[in-house]
């Protein structure tokens, strides 16, 4: 008897059978930026351990950052920071009670999505004009 | 019915023995890392171009030094919370999830160890 009630208990549909929304397609990148900047933290640690160790190890490490296939890297790192620090702010306003009404919320998923182009733009535009190219 | 009171409870901090502290201390990161990596993005953008020499003395000051760690400190933190969430919605296999939670706890307290030695090596190495 318990057991049946338990079985038959309605679960939440999976993720693959909702249809995606603009809220939750922004909430998973949310949590799939903050996977991706876990794992660019590696980035973080070769480049300042490189430093450390010399001129040499250090030379290694920004040749490989300024290939093509390092810039691609850092220009998706930055453009993950810069999402989950914008959402993340957006969170820290649900946390404290506000923004919940769909129609802010979704204004809001814009602004971070805007907002995280934008920086990212800004940044590039900056770091690529102030070492000349 | 529970008969414990309602102070029993919280003493207790619920059935993970920790309360809200996960919770909090995601949110503490969070806020401390919105200036710090807002901070870094900016300087490293402004060094784009800087060579080891000039590095090594930038890094060096006190003014970047310490932000520096308070952002080593805060994002391997706050890295190992958010990974801690993903493993514990995602991973359903009991082993596989003790495994890699003890495995991405173990591995931020390492990186952070690394880079804080990095820093101060740069710091006061000489």
């Amino acid at each position: 008897m318990a057991r049946e009630a338990t079985d038959n208990r309605p679960l939440s549909p999976h993720l693959q059978i909702y249809k995606p929304e603009y809220t939750s397609v922004l909430s998973i990148t949310h949590r799939a930026t903050g996977v991706a900047l876990a794992l660019g933290t590696l980035l973080l640690v070769w480049w300042l351990l490189a430093a450390a160790m010399g001129a040499d190890a250090y030379a290694t490490v920004q040749a490989c950052l300024r290939s093509w296939f390092g810039r691609l890297l850092l220009f998706g790192w930055s453009w993950a920071l810069f999402y989950h620090l914008a959402n993340g702010i957006r969170h820290l306003f649900w946390d404290a009670g506000y923004g919940f009404e769909l129609a802010t919320a979704q204004k809001s998923g814009w602004a971070v999505v805007i907002a995280a182009a934008a920086l990212t733009i800004v940044a590039w535009v900056v770091g690529l004009t102030a070492r000349g190219g | 019915m529970s008969l414990r009171s309602p102070l029993a409870r919280v003493r207790g901090l619920g059935s993970a023995k920790e309360g809200v502290q996960h919770w909090w201390m995601q949110r503490l990161t969070a806020v401390a890392l919105v200036p710090l990596s807002l901070w870094f993005v900016a300087a490293i953008v402004c060094h784009a171009g800087a060579g080891h020499a000039q590095m090594r003395a930038w890094i060096a000051a006190p003014t970047v030094a310490i932000p520096m760690l308070l952002l080593i400190v805060a994002t391997f933190h706050h890295a190992q919370l958010g990974l801690q969430v993903v493993i514990e919605d995602y991973v359903h296999h009991e082993g596989v999830k003790v495994a890699s939670l003890i495995a991405v706890k173990f591995l931020a307290v390492v990186l952070a160890a690394i880079s804080v030695f990095a820093v101060l090596k740069l710091a006061f190495g000489g």
